[in-house]
This record gives C-alpha cells, structure tokens and sequence, in this order.
C-alpha cells in the first residue's frame, strides 16, 4: 500500500487503475470528474490501457456494456444527471449480467439544477438489480471500488459504489492506496462465463416473450440477493490482506446495547458516530447502524441489530415523492416479520448538499425520546 | 460455405434487410463481432432462445451501437486480438435520429467500426412510423397523407454527407439493386481501418407496400431514376459509382409503392425537379 | 443464472415455409446457372449454383421449401424467367 495525502477522487481512480481494467469509458459531471480526469491523464502516461471520453453519459455506459460483453473488465464514473441520462441503459446492463464498475460522485438530480451531495441519484436506480454500496470515507470509497470488481466479477451482476459528492469525491486527507501487485494477489483476472467470441458466435441481448421475460427478471433479483454473502466474503478477504473491511452489508456502531438507533448510509455516518460518542459520554445508550449494501439489502442483518430497540431514526438523502423515504421502507420491510417492532421514524435531510452536522443528529437522537412514529424533514 | 445469417427469422417475405445482412456477412467473413440496434432485423433475429446469426452478436439498446461498438473494439485490442472486426447493423431509425448523437461521438473519435445503416426509410419495426431518413412526399403513420398535408414535408436527412463532413477514411452509398456495387464497397470498407459508412438502400414490402417480388428490381430502380445516388468519399475525395445514361422517370419509382400513391402530378413533378437539379449541380 | 443469449443459427428450428401462398418451381431445362436466385432470396434458402465453380461444375439451384416465404424475388429476378411462381395447394 501507499499512502498518499490526496484529493479522495485521485485516489479512488488511482485505485481503480491498479485493477487493470481493459477499457474505462466517461463522460465529465460534478463532483465525480476528477476521477474521470485522473483516468485520463493515467491513460495518457501510459499507465492505463485505454480511456473514451464519450459524447455522453449515455455513451460512456453503453460503451463500458460493449467491452464487457468482448470479455473485458470496464469501468466509468458519473453522478446526478448523468446516471440520469444512463437509466436505460443501467437496466441493460443488469439484465445482460455485465459485471461492469461505476463509481456514482452522488449528487441530488435537477430540476432545481443542484451540484452537491444527495442519493437520488442512485437510489433511482435501485430497482434496476445492480449491487450498490454506500460509503462512509474516502478510504471506504478507494477500497470498495476495488472490492466492487471482485463482487460484479463474481455474481455477474454490475456494481455501484456510491460516495458522497464533494464530501468523499473532494476532500483531502491520508490515503492508503494498495498497489497494482497488491490488487493483483487480491483481484483474480476476469473470466467471463460468455463473451462476444468469433471462435463460439454466440447472441447477445435477445428479446424475450410473455412467456420467459418474467424468468429473467426473477433470476436477477435471486442472484442479486444472493450477492450478500459474496459482499460479505470479499469485504473480509480485502480486511485479511490490507488490514480494514468496512462492515460488509451493514454494521452497528456502539449499537447492541442502544436503546435508540441511528440509521443511515454513506459520509453522514462519520457525524453519527461523532453524536454518539458525545451522548455516550453523557450516559446515554444510544448507537449507530451504517447500511453499507443497500442492493442487495440486509433484511437480516439489520433485524439483528434492531431488535429489541426502542426507536429507530432512518435517517435518509432520497425521498420517494408522494409516499415514502426509500431506506426507511426496507428498513420497516426488514423488521415486519418481528413479533416486538421498535419504532422507526423517516427522517428526511442533506437533499441538494444541505448540511447535515453534528449538531442534526444530537438534534434527531433528542426528538426519538418521544416514543411515537413520526416522519420529518430535517 | 460458412452460414453467417441463417434462415428461420421471421422478416417479412420479400424483406430486402436479411439481403443486406447475407451479401455484407458473406463478403467480410467470420472473423466478425456483430452489434445491432434495436431494429426490425433484431426483432427477427434474435428472439430468445433462437438466433439466426452464425457469428458473435449483441443487441443493447436502440441508440447506442456506436458505443457499444467502440467499447467492444477497444476492449479486444487492448485484450490482444488486433484482427477481430466490429460491424454495427443499424437501420435509419437508430442511424439518423435516435443514435445521431451516439454516431456523431463514434465518428468523431474515428473508432475502428463498419457502420453499415440498411435504409427503409421509416421505423419500420413500430409499423412504418416516418423517420429523418423518409422521402419527401411518403405517406408513414406520423407522416400520413391527410386532407391538409400530403406526406413527409421534409426532406431526407442528408446522413451520408453528415458522416462524410465527420472525415472518417470511408463513407459510401449502395443498394441491393447494385449487389456487386455494394458487396464491392464492403469489401473495401472492412480492410481500412478507423471509422467507416456505407449507407445501403434497403426496400420494406411492408412499409413501402409494393408487390414483394420486386424488392430488388425497386432498390435498382431508385438508382436508375437518379433518387438515390451510389458513391464513395474516401479520405474526403468524392468518386461516383454510376451515373444511369438514361435516366429513368421518378415517377416510375413513385408509381409502384402505396407510400406514395397520393401524390399529384405536380408534387411528383416537384421531386422530378428536385432530382433533376441534384443531378445537375453534380460536375 | 439466466442469460439472454442464444446459441448460433438456431432460428433454423424455425420453418418458415409455411408462411407461402405461392411456391417458387425452377425449370431447369432453362436455368442457366447463373447464381441470381441463389444471391437474391432474403431467406438464403436457395443452395447449389456455387459461382466459383466452373459452369459445368455448377449444380442447379435448389430451394429449400423448409424456408422458402414465397416472395417470388428469386422469379422476378431470373433473367431467363425460369422461375415461376405456383400457388400453393392445401
């Protein structure tokens, strides 16, 4: 490994460089360009065996979908808009199980046009039956885009690996980046069960009747739950070779004795912890659970670390308009079957970058007190 | 003879598009990855769990085969495979409308990929709806010939001239009505490297509605009246193929399709003028 | 897991020769071997007439009615009209 003291979006590229892919393919957007253009001076150095600027985002997807499908490992890197633009074909990509990597610079989708830091963007894609993972740090962010290849390699499903905008794209701090022999002793060579192949012409991307269309759709989303345990497994061979994992699907944080519980995903974690250290200090039990793989969810894992608690706050960057905060749903889905529910309450906030300090979740930690249901924008 | 594109689909009888396919395939081999747009030709070629195609193929989306081309081409090189070619089949309505832009971005990094775009002048696959490519004057669903308007007022989509100004090594028209012309422009475009074109008249039975029997004497005749010209610009120099030495009368291609059956005389005589000025400019 | 993919020339399992009214009969008496029909049938179903061979080493054109539409582009295009279309008897 090498530590370097760097703008996190450099080191996540530096990162992604040292797995070797066969082609990387982007299309600017704030706050996720620097990685694109990290990639691209790598490429230009020699460093880096190709890299398409595309005319779109559009593009840079389809184009990464095209280099998988010849046998090869692909990556982009976009947000907001951009993966916007993408949707088509993000559902493609998953149906035809192409394992390729994208780091999502998350950031809230216009209109307003807004350029910081929120989930929407990803969460619209959620149903599409691609893995997605949330992180807490820039550190997290360099060593799940590593992990994330193993993963999509492995299931054959595509993998989004999500940090936050301008918070884990931008900031600057101590690094550790493994090296590409390093990477190499972890990350095996891609082996494609199928590939675009003169030798044995197979046809990709069929089109399927009534009749079988349905099968598809179900074995995607059977794989992608069964994803879990291969997230669990390569997080922990990652932690046995480089010393840190990053709490596979998800992790509680002085959270078995908590009477209350904070739930999130992605940077906001870090000032959570913070507002719990602080409380505990006080003698309060209050604790932390950090979703990292929100696809596939961790139904059980998170009715494990919920039960028996009091209140829960889902705290949550996205909103499904009209209806309901989309965490804060798997969360209850998770904890339907329980016998004893605690309470869980939606909490809305950080939409479009708004600020979510310490000072927020000691705020939210005081409203759970009251022990009734409630859902609020913060 | 290796089978590269097998009977079974389900293209309609007299479909000039599985003609393209057949002559392209035969003449560049099977050396060959095959990307196809969403298109009447993916619809009757690849319904699961069947395929008509006898060389590597993969359908995507219905505007992306640029990218998804210059991402398969990039990924084999860098894999080692120096020899491999990347064909895109796409007809006019991924090539002129939809995918322009996905297209646009192809040509401007001149990735190694034949783009061969088989015209029928409509999207043919969703029932005939008029496309940037239809004809001046086709009646097409969008486009119908009603008591105010008499078909497409538009004109076709110069694509060829487009693609050309992009200055890609290789842009051609053909038709199936010149099938040496054609399989001879294939040939020349599969051995040159960078970003190639070859736009290639293919008529729809269907959607032109016109007796299925005369698919290839239709495509002839679009070139023998002057309406679809065949040339080559290789490194920017223009070469025509043909120049007919009787030109035939408009009409006579006009005459033999439904798509134009509510056409006056003087709005055929408009597009008689339209050819003839065309011609005329041409040195 | 399921994938979309498809083996190669599997669509030959796939008779389209039900779908004609009319039936396309070559004379070969006529038939000049020049490979026309072969070229022109969207189908690709007509085999024989092989144009690289020698014109005695040629075999007359042979359909395939597993395949053949009826479109009748094969007889449109004889140049010496050997072809003719004939309508299909139930």
């Amino acid at each position: 490994m090498v530590r370097k003291t760097v703008e996190s979006s450099i080191a996540i590229a530096e990162a992604v460089k040292n797995c070797e892919p066969d082609v990387v393919a982007c299309y600017p957007i704030t706050p996720s360009t620097h990685i694109a253009e990290t990639l691209a001076k790598f490429y230009a150095d020699g460093e880096l065996k190709n890299f398409i600027a595309t005319e779109s985002e559009f593009a840079s997807i389809s184009c990464i979908c095209g280099a998988s499908a010849a046998g090869g490992r692909a990556f982009s890197t976009t947000s907001s808009q951009g993966l916007a633009l993408m949707h088509e074909v993000v559902y493609a990509a998953a149906g035809m199980r192409l394992p390729v990597v994208m780091v999502v610079g998350n950031r809230a989708l216009s209109a307003p046009l807004n350029i910081w830091c929120d989930h929407q963007d990803s969460i619209a894609e959620r149903d599409s039956g691609w893995i997605q993972l949330y992180c807490e740090s820039s550190q997290e962010g360099v060593d799940s885009a590593i992990q994330a290849f193993k993963i999509a390699e492995s299931t054959m499903l595509p993998t989004m690996v999500g940090v936050d905008g301008f918070y884990l794209t931008h900031t600057v701090e101590p690094l550790d980046i493994p090296t590409m022999e390093e990477v190499r002793k972890f990350l095996p060579k891609f082996q494609p069960q199928v590939r675009l192949d003169p030798e044995n012409p197979i046809s990709m991307g069929e089109y399927a009747l009534p009749d079988t269309y349905q099968s598809f759709r179900e074995d995607v989303h059977k794989d992608n739950l069964a994803a879990k345990s291969r997230i669990v497994e390569v997080d922990k061979e990652f932690e046995q070779m480089f010393g840190r994992g990053h709490g596979g699907l998800a992790q509680g944080y002085k959270s078995d004795d908590a009477d209350y519980v904070f739930l999130a995903m992605g940077s906001v974690i870090g000032n959570a912890k913070e507002a719990v250290d602080e409380l505990r200090a006080k003698g309060k039990k209050v604790g932390v659970v950090k979703i990292r793989s929100f696809r596939p969810f961790p139904e059980e894992e998170v009715r494990k670390l919920l039960e028996g608690k009091k209140h829960v706050a889902v705290f949550e960057k996205s909103y499904s308009m009209g209806s309901f905060a989309p965490v804060y749903a798997d969360v209850i889905n998770s904890l339907y079957s329980l016998k004893k529910r605690p309470v869980v309450s939606s909490f809305i906030g950080g939409l479009g970058g708004k600020d979510v300090p310490v000072k927020t979740v000691l705020e939210i930690f005081k409203t759970i007190r009251k022990r009734e249901h409630m859902r609020i924008w913060v | 003879m290796e089978e590269y594109f097998s009977p079974g689909h389900t293209a309609c009888a007299g479909c000039g598009m599985p003609i393209v396919i057949r002559h392209a395939l035969d003449v560049i081999g099977k050396d060959v990855i095959v990307v196809n747009a969403t298109s009447c030709l993916e619809i009757v070629s690849s319904a699961y769990p069947k395929s008509a195609w006898g060389v590597p193929y993969i359908h995507s989306l219905f505007e992306n085969s640029g990218a998804i081309a210059a991402g398969a081409v990039a990924s084999l090189r860098v894999q080692g495979n120096d020899h491999t070619k990347l064909v895109i089949f796409a007809g006019d309505g991924s090539t002129y409308d939809i995918g322009f832009g996905v297209l646009s971005g192809m040509l401007e990094r001149n990735d190694d990929v034949l783009y061969i775009c088989y015209d029928n002048e409509a999207y043919m696959n969703t029932g005939n709806q008029r496309s940037g490519s239809t004809p001046f004057g086709a009646a097409t669903t969008t486009s119908p010939a009603g008591k105010v308007k008499h078909g497409k007022t538009q004109w076709k989509k110069p694509i060829a001239e487009i693609v050309a100004a992009h200055k890609i090594p290789y842009v051609a028209t053909a038709s199936i009505g010149y099938m040496a012309d054609f399989e001879n422009k294939v040939r020349k475009a599969k051995d040159l490297k960078g970003a190639r074109f070859i736009l290639v008249l293919s008529p729809c039975v269907t959607g032109w509605n016109y007796d299925s029997a005369k698919t290839i004497e239709l495509a002839k005749l679009a070139v023998d009246t002057g309406l679809w010209m065949l040339y080559e610009i290789e490194d920017g120099k223009f070469k025509l193929s043909h120049r007919p030495q009787q030109f035939k009368a408009v009409a006579d291609y006009l005459r033999m399709q439904s798509r134009f059956k509510h056409l006056n005389e003087d709005e055929i005589k408009f597009i008689q003028e339209h050819v003839n000025k065309t011609w005329a400019e041409m040195k | 897991m399921k994938l979309p993919i498809a083996n190669p020339r599997t669509s030959r399992e796939n008779k389209t020769g039900d779908w004609r009214s009319f039936k396309p009969i070559t004379d070969t008496a006529k038939c000049i071997k020049c490979g026309t029909c072969v070229s022109v049938c969207p189908e690709g179903c007509i085999s024989g007439v092989d144009v690289k061979k020698s014109l005695q080493e040629r075999e007359f054109p042979k359909t395939d009615y597993d395949y053949c539409k009826g479109c009748g582009i094969c007889a449109n295009e004889c140049p010496v009209k050997c072809i003719k279309m004939v309508q299909e008897e139930k």
